[in-house]
């Protein structure tokens, strides 16, 4: 009930959004079956929306604790580097998979260190990865699009389970077992306390430090997932292409879903659906046909109108006019009575 | 009287920070002005620079009533302001720093010749050698505070203010400032001097203001001032006017807990010796800046000691982080409740389990429904005034805040609880409650740690007093020696602690 009434703005912003592509593109509900999996703009949605989701999980936890993680991108383009190198040189599946998220593991637990131990300020500790990673990357590839035909691997870009896309999956599963895991246990608790107060915190024996960088190495991990699933969808790691500007569609995905940039109280169902949110209107706007310069503009807009609804501005608002409204119904149900 | 202020009166909402104080200052005079926290320094020098809008009272300046509206405004009128940490740029040249604002131009452009030549010109007067082209921040804390003086002066001219310009200093670097405030005196400019270091208000001071609450207590020649009675002014505590309230002290032998020995860190406290028994309270004592709160982080490993340990009856103990010193059964209730104590937007709940929490791991969440309980419990036994335990603990008044991070505390049933000023800024209901758990608490074998800058509550719960000075240890009373006299006199020190 309580998480139904955390998320009830983002499935509203959800619905109208899903209504208004409606309008400009009416089959946009429709689903079809062909072979065993299920086809239409939704599903597409749900496969398509999943790097971004990925790294909401991830981005959520980082933003919890007062903190951010631009180098998600490049962590993506270099994770999916590594796992198209390794699966090109003949190791394997599972190993590559493996060191792929190794690599995202290492990056996160870089990030963290510079922010929890050296104590550099989040936004600039993981600009140094941001702008060093895609040359990272790069180097990997040796500066190619390095290609592979694993069928295997490309199973986890373009693969189907049970009718829905296997990228769908990959962050349902990520981020609903993430979620349990933060709220199932004392972990979500812990997070939000250092996020409020890091120092408070410490001195009632959090062990910050350590937590701190965890929440880093799982954003790393995430970014490991989400470049595994781009790299696996192309059947080749694009270092220059991989991820490039997802760490900020992950950031808005957070922020649409009502986290506080100043840390504390998270939800990570509520930033899945605002990456649903964003890829709804990307997907959306390519449908309805406008021409392909329109596209950010109308994105920037529509995320405008969804944040503002969201302002505590306008909640005080609307709240203040239900209140209102309501007492003067009462009124005038009481005068009905009178009578 | 080169400045007169005449009743001047400041209100916050709650508090009246400044209630119609007068002060005084003439030309070539030191005036030092000393209060403890909350007395009303701050805000009255913060009047006087325009940073605050003073609400009632008079400002007059050689002859002429100012109301400045900015610190602009005040160094322009003549009132020139130096802080504790040197609020000028180091990336800067010396010259930079001392012409900036007033850069000397020509064709509109900085002449960059005249700015050095103007720069050495102000320094001049202070034996001050130095080169100009140099940044700022190559030089020592002392050479920058000098330069900020000298900025100061030259700017404004009749009034500087020197709010602890002396905190960061070692002893030669402290002479050296004080050999050109001298100088200044001699200019004929009028100095106001804030300072938690006695020593130094006695060795440069001509008069001292004491504010206490907001009140102006006493303005006295310094050379006609007895050490003690200026605490006495500063703690507002006569000494002839002994409390009832004194603790029951038993002087029985009690079986000891814990044992510091060479506890201490270098530049924060002098290496100590403290035995604690089982079940006492040890106050410590001692002003501001004397090493209280310094002692009991260290305790806790807040930041840890360098030097000596700590043993209990067993063995030795590992106090080299909060977390550490958890496991050895300490518990520590801060001083800075807002942003040291408590997770402002969490609930009273998860502000009480969260110590409990932390100590169980996160891998093993305490049941909701034993939460509801801890909390529940706790809420009722402290009285903690509250709508609900979900309510956030930030919405709490200052008191009730305390009495959940007590929780907190008691919640994990520490053997050692160090409580560092637990009663600062809340009601005087929560702090007769406060002061009477710490009596159950001891006698259900709890040891105490009570930092505390209110002697009264010392003499009214402390078994034994350990009295600060300097960031050092200089006193241990017992016993009937654990009176607000014998306390004071050894605050004060100097020829009275004979």
């Amino acid at each position: 009930m309580t998480l139904l009434k955390r998320i009830a703005p983002q499935l509203v912003a959800l619905a109208l959004l899903v209504a208004l592509v409606t309008v400009f593109y009416p089959d946009f509900l429709k689903i079809g079956i062909s072979g065993d999996r299920l086809v239409g703009p939704m599903i597409d949605v749900l496969k398509r929306g999943a790097p971004v989701a990925l790294l909401a999980v991830g981005m959520t936890l980082v933003i919890a604790t007062r903190g951010i993680d631009l180098s998600v991108g490049t962590t993506m383009a270099i994770c999916g580097a590594v796992a198209a190198w390794a699966v090109a040189g003949g190791w394997g599946l599972v190993p590559a998979l493996l060191l792929a998220l190794a690599a995202g593991a290492l990056a996160g637990l870089w990030n963290g260190l510079l922010v929890a131990v050296v104590g550099i300020q989040p936004f600039v500790a993981t600009l140094i990865l941001m702008t060093m990673g895609r040359g990272i990357a790069q180097l990997i590839t040796e500066g190619r699009i390095l290609t592979f035909t694993d069928a295997g691997f490309a199973f986890f870009g373009s693969g189907s389970l049970l009718g829905l896309p296997v990228p769908a999956w990959l962050w349902l599963a990520c981020g609903l077992g993430m979620a349990a895991l933060m709220r199932r246990t004392a972990l979500g608790l812990l997070v939000e306390s250092i996020g409020i107060n890091r120092r408070a915190s410490a001195l009632a024996g959090v062990n910050a430090t350590v937590l701190l960088i965890a929440v880093y190495v799982v954003s790393g991990l995430c970014a490991a997932l989400a470049g595994i699933v781009v790299t696996a969808d192309i059947r080749g790691a694009d270092a220059n292409n991989a991820g490039l500007w997802l760490e900020l569609d992950a950031i808005l995905a957070v922020v649409i879903g009502g986290n506080s940039l100043l840390g504390g109280r998270f939800s990570i169902i509520a930033s899945l659906l605002g990456a649903l949110i964003i890829q709804t209107i990307d997907t959306g706007i390519l449908l309805a046909g406008f021409p392909s310069e329109y596209n950010l503009v109308i994105k920037a807009g529509l995320v405008l109108v969804i944040l503002v609804l969201q302002s505590p501005r306008i909640a005080a608002e609307w709240r203040l006019w239900r209140d209102s409204h309501r007492a003067s119904r009462e009124a005038a149900l009481q005068r009905g009575a009178a009578k | 009287m080169l400045l007169t202020i005449r009743s001047l009166t400041k209100t916050f909402p709650g508090t009246k920070a400044l209630d119609a104080v007068d002060f005084d200052l003439a030309a070539g005079e030191v005036h030092a002005l000393l209060g403890e926290n909350g007395a009303g320094k701050s805000t009255l020098i913060k009047c006087l620079t325009g940073a605050y809008r003073r609400d009632g009272g008079t400002i007059t300046l050689d002859g002429a009533q100012i109301d400045p509206q900015s610190t602009v405004e005040a160094q322009e009128q003549g009132i020139g302001t130096v802080y504790q940490e040197v609020n000028l740029l180091p990336n800067l040249t010396v010259a930079q720093n001392l012409m900036f604002g007033r850069e000397p131009r020509r064709w509109g452009l900085i002449d960059s010749r005249a700015l050095r030549a103007e720069a050495r010109e102000t320094l001049r007067p202070y034996g001050l050698d130095i080169d100009v082209d140099r940044d700022l921040g190559s030089y020592s804390v002392a050479i920058q505070q000098i330069v900020a003086i000298a900025r100061a002066v030259a700017l404004s001219g009749k009034v500087l203010i020197l709010d602890e310009p002396t905190a960061s200093l070692d002893a030669a670097e402290v002479r050296m400032v004080f050999d050109v405030v001298r100088g200044l005196r001699e200019r004929g400019l009028g100095i106001v001097f804030v300072s938690h270091f006695l020593d130094q208000v006695f060795d440069l001071t001509d008069r001292v203001t004491v504010l206490r609450n907001g009140r102006k207590i006493v303005t006295e020649r310094t050379a006609e001032l007895d050490r003690v009675k200026l605490i006495e002014h500063m703690l507002g505590r006569a000494l002839e006017h002994e409390v009832a309230g004194q603790a029951a002290r038993t002087a029985a032998a009690r079986p000891s807990l814990l044992e510091f020995r060479g506890f201490g860190r270098r530049g924060v406290v002098e290496p100590f010796d403290l035995t604690v028994g089982q079940g006492e309270v040890v106050g410590l004592a001692g002003l501001l800046g004397s090493g209280r709160t310094e002692s009991a982080e260290m305790m806790f490993g807040v930041r840890p000691a360098q030097s000596g340990e700590a043993s209990d009856a067993q063995s030795r103990l590992d106090l080299s982080s909060p977390r550490a010193a958890i496991a050895e059964g300490f518990g520590f209730v801060p001083e800075e409740r807002k942003t040291d104590g408590i997770v402002a937007e969490l609930s009273i709940r998860e502000n009480i389990i969260l110590g409990l929490q932390a100590r169980r791991g996160w891998a093993r969440p305490i049941p909701r429904a034993e939460q509801n309980r801890i909390a529940d419990d706790y809420i009722k036994r402290l009285d903690i005034r509250t709508s609900g335990r979900e309510k956030p603990i930030g919405e709490l008044s200052g008191g009730n805040q305390q009495k959940a991070i007590l929780a907190r505390w008691l919640a994990m049933n520490p053997r050692f609880l160090i409580l560092d000023e637990p009663t600062r800024g809340i009601d005087v209901g929560a702090h007769a409650e406060i002061l009477r758990l710490i009596r159950e608490l001891t006698q259900a074998g709890m040891s105490i740690l009570l930092v505390s800058s209110e002697i009264d509550e010392l003499v009214a719960s402390a078994d034994r007093v350990i009295v600060l000075r300097d960031r050092r240890h200089v006193a241990e009373l017992d016993g009937p020696r654990v009176t607000g006299a014998e306390i004071m006199r050894a605050i004060a020190g100097g020829e009275v602690a004979a």
